[in-house]
């Protein structure tokens, strides 16, 4: 059996003292979390012991003893070995080191062992006595960087209490070090009976911003569910239910975003606080895309309102949809001809394209009707930029839409001829070969047809058929056109969606702090003469999304599962023997 | 650190280097053949004659500093993203594997993989373009379902040793996993 000493770093040059921790359940293992310095009353610490046991949930206990003898203490030996008797633990562990060597030294006492008197070494490493394994206990100690590991914050804290022994070890490491933090409050400043070693020891870190943010988030909450709770009631009115705004509102991209915000606005300003770190990630990868959203919107609108662009935009924008006009007008002309050589029926030809024609003249008195009222119209739309770049990119959006909008009559008349003809000719297909479309069994049947409605059948079957390629031109033409427009439309669409959902804040923090996202350790190095001072090494690691292990795979044909970010370990597999 | 020369599956040489800690705590390193002078030489020339041809033709000095360029940054990407120089294989009984690759540039892609949820490892073949190899690789498994295999990890992908290298990690590689209680 290896037993397993998971070690804090902060810890490697402590004073002598007592080892508070945990023992794992269900695995033969160990986390040191604080060293507690001499001189205590043992009372004082068990009380110690038993607050922070009420305040974390975790079972602490004193794991054993720690030695770092300096020149004037001498005689520890004794004192540690009579510790144990007060403190009862099953296993007591004496790990010592000795200043200028590398090395640790560890011997375990079972509590058997402690009554009989005696005591036998476990020694780490044994090479000569390889036989007589089962007599010698092998330790492995692992160092960990406390600060990264209870800053971690994958791993569910809160989750499978019930199911502690099924639960990885190095997981519940993680979690028993996350939940001490009432351990690491005392810092060496503190006028306490107790003297304690740990990664705070130093003094609380703390930023200021992140203090002053989060006593402010709950009054800005409060300040921001009240207009919000005002604009609910507001969106929530009969009115907008009836049937003009209703489809408008649902086809208005303006509108849908608008929604969408406000649905990201709510779940901000909720009252409670964020129940797991994946909820808190969430909101927090809103906020900071509502702020990029209006600071991009913002310098939009400077860029808009000086240099009198807005006027240059509407003084640019009617010839503009004049010119459309003519080309559509060209292109019609074209069409009634002979386009790319084909020869049309000449009679569909010129009522189709007259039809067209009629309407884009149409439109264009419209456009010429607004041009005195578009600039202001621009003005008070680039207003909107001032809600957030999303905003003015849906009234882009629309803009286009409504401009555009004899575009989209022409593909809808084209589509609808189309559909008609195709429909008609599929139907006289199947009474030239004697069939019908039976709509109760939904198959062709057999029908036996008349000689008139077969001779009536016939003409109207060969009319379509020699009608369908003007049609199906213009159907292709005008479908084409209306490509162009939502093409157009899907890019602008997709930046706002792109602004909406991408994640910032995971990002940044992915850049700026990896291990509060780590689930579990990336990396042991070994420490010992020949290797070189290790760097810090921080894996990608998955963002916002489910929590829980997965399998690590690289370019192995399997599943890709984004590797985990993960917190540095150093082991230490070798100690000397004593 | 016992060094023995094998070769891979192109026919290489390649190095292992086994390090054994403890009884239950061995590393491996396999190291590929170092960047040949001759290949260096060839990639260069080839760009260098390709840019030269195109300022006969078109008489832009442009396309001279382009080539340079694009030969620097060519071998950079190539040292830092490419070729791999060991591949180190760490077993701890009890407490994982770590799998770890590193760069001829000094760049070090490590993985750890916990004890709990290795199955096995295993040599296993593989069919690679016209061949079929043997690989060394990592069966996983989730907690819950113990029988299941959840995954696999192939193991010194880039050096590719032959089997008789691959034999002796796995020695000693299930000498260790068996102590696991």
């Amino acid at each position: 059996m290896v037993l397993k000493i998971f070690f804090p770093q902060c810890c490697n040059l402590a004073d002598s003292g007592l080892l508070v921790g945990r023992w794992i359940p269900g695995h033969d293992s160990a986390v040191v979390l604080a060293v507690i310095h001499y001189p205590f009353i043992p009372a004082q610490v068990k009380q110690y012991i038993q607050q922070i046991q009420r305040q974390s949930g975790e079972e602490l206990a004193v794991l054993g003893s720690w030695s770092l003898p300096k020149e004037s203490q001498e005689g520890m030996e004794s004192f540690l070995r009579d510790l144990s008797t007060i403190f009862p633990q099953e296993r007591w562990l004496q790990i010592s080191r000795k200043m200028g060597k590398m090395g640790f030294t560890c011997q375990i006492l079972s509590r058997s062992q402690r009554a009989a008197g005696e005591e036998r070494e476990k020694q780490s490493r044994s090479e000569e006595d390889g036989e007589e394994e089962e007599e010698k206990e092998k330790v492995v100690f692992v160092h960990y960087d406390q600060k990264k590991v209870m800053l971690s914050r994958l791993h569910p804290v809160h989750m499978e209490d019930t199911q502690t022994a099924a639960a990885s070890e190095l997981r519940q490491v993680f979690q028993t070090v996350a939940r001490s933090q009432p351990l690491f409050l005392l810092d060496r400043y503190d006028d306490g009976p107790l003297r304690s070693t740990h990664w705070q020891t130093e003094g609380r870190e703390g930023s200021i911003l992140v203090e002053l943010l989060k006593r402010a988030s709950v009054p800005l909450c409060l300040l921001l569910s009240w207009p919000m709770s005002i604009w609910t009631r507001f969106c929530r009115l009969r009115i907008f239910r009836i049937f003009p705004l209703s489809v408008l509102s649902s086809k208005l991209s303006t509108c849908i975003q608008l929604s969408h915000r406000s649905e990201h606005m709510r779940s901000i300003s909720a009252p409670g606080a964020a129940s797991s770190h994946i909820e808190f990630t969430r909101k927090a990868n809103t906020v900071v895309s509502v702020l990029v959203d209006v600071a991009l919107g913002i310098l939009l609108m400077t860029w808009l309102y000086r240099d009198e662009h807005v006027a240059t935009l509407a003084s640019a924008l009617v010839p503009a949809a004049d010119r459309v006009a003519t080309e559509l007008e060209q292109l019609l002309q074209w069409l009634m001809g002979a386009p790319a050589g084909l020869k049309m029926n000449r009679a569909l030809d010129q009522v189709l394209g007259r039809f067209f024609l009629y309407h884009i003249h149409l439109w264009i008195s419209y456009i010429h009707l607004l041009s005195p009222s578009v600039e202001q119209i621009l003005w008070y739309g680039g207003l909107s930029a001032g809600l957030g770049l999303t905003f003015a990119l849906s009234l882009l959006s629309d803009m286009v839409a409504l401009l555009t909008f004899h575009i989209y009559c022409f593909y809808v008349y084209g589509a609808r001829l189309y559909c008609m003809k195709v429909y008609g000719l599929s139907s006289l297909w199947r009474l030239f070969r004697g069939k019908k479309w039976n709509v109760l069994r939904q198959r062709v049947d057999s029908c036996s047809y008349d000689l008139d409605q077969l001779f009536i059948g016939m003409l109207l079957f060969t009319i379509l058929l020699f009608l369908l390629p003007t049609t199906a031109l213009y159907y292709l033409v005008f479908t084409l056109l209306r490509l162009v427009v939502v093409l157009f439309q899907g890019v602008l669409h997709l930046s706002v969606d792109f602004i909406n959902s991408f994640p910032l804040f995971a990002l940044g923090q992915r850049i700026c702090q990896p291990y509060r996202l780590a689930d579990q350790p990336s990396e042991l190095q070994r420490r010992g003469p020949d290797v070189p001072d290790p760097r810090l090494q921080l894996l990608p690691q998955r963002l916002v999304g489910r929590a829980g292990q997965k399998a690590v795979c690289r370019r192995a044909g399997v599943s890709m599962e984004t590797q985990e970010l993960q917190s540095r370990l150093r082991t230490e597999p070798r100690a000397t023997g004593c | 650190m016992e060094e023995e020369t094998f070769s891979d599956i192109r026919g290489q040489p390649i190095t292992l280097g086994c390090q054994r800690h403890s009884s239950f705590c061995t590393e491996f390193t396999v190291s590929s053949p170092k960047v040949s002078i001759g290949k260096v030489l060839a990639s260069t020339c080839s760009v260098w004659l390709l840019a030269y041809l195109l300022f006969f033709f078109t008489q832009n000095t442009a396309v001279l500093s382009s080539a340079i360029l694009v030969t620097l940054v060519g071998m950079v990407l190539h040292i830092h993203f490419v070729k791999v120089d060991h591949e180190s294989l760490l077993v701890i009984g009890s407490l994982g594997i770590q799998v770890s690759s590193s760069y001829a540039s000094g760049r070090e892609i490590t993985s750890f993989i916990e004890m709990g949820r290795i199955k096995d490892i295993v040599i296993n073949e593989a069919v690679y373009m016209h061949q079929i190899i043997y690989h060394l690789c990592v069966l996983l498994r989730e907690p819950a379902e113990p029988d299941a295999v959840a995954g696999v990890v192939p193991l010194f992908q880039s050096s590719k040793p032959r089997l008789g290298c691959l034999v002796k990690v796995y020695r000693s590689c299930q000498e260790i996993l068996s102590k696991v209680p």
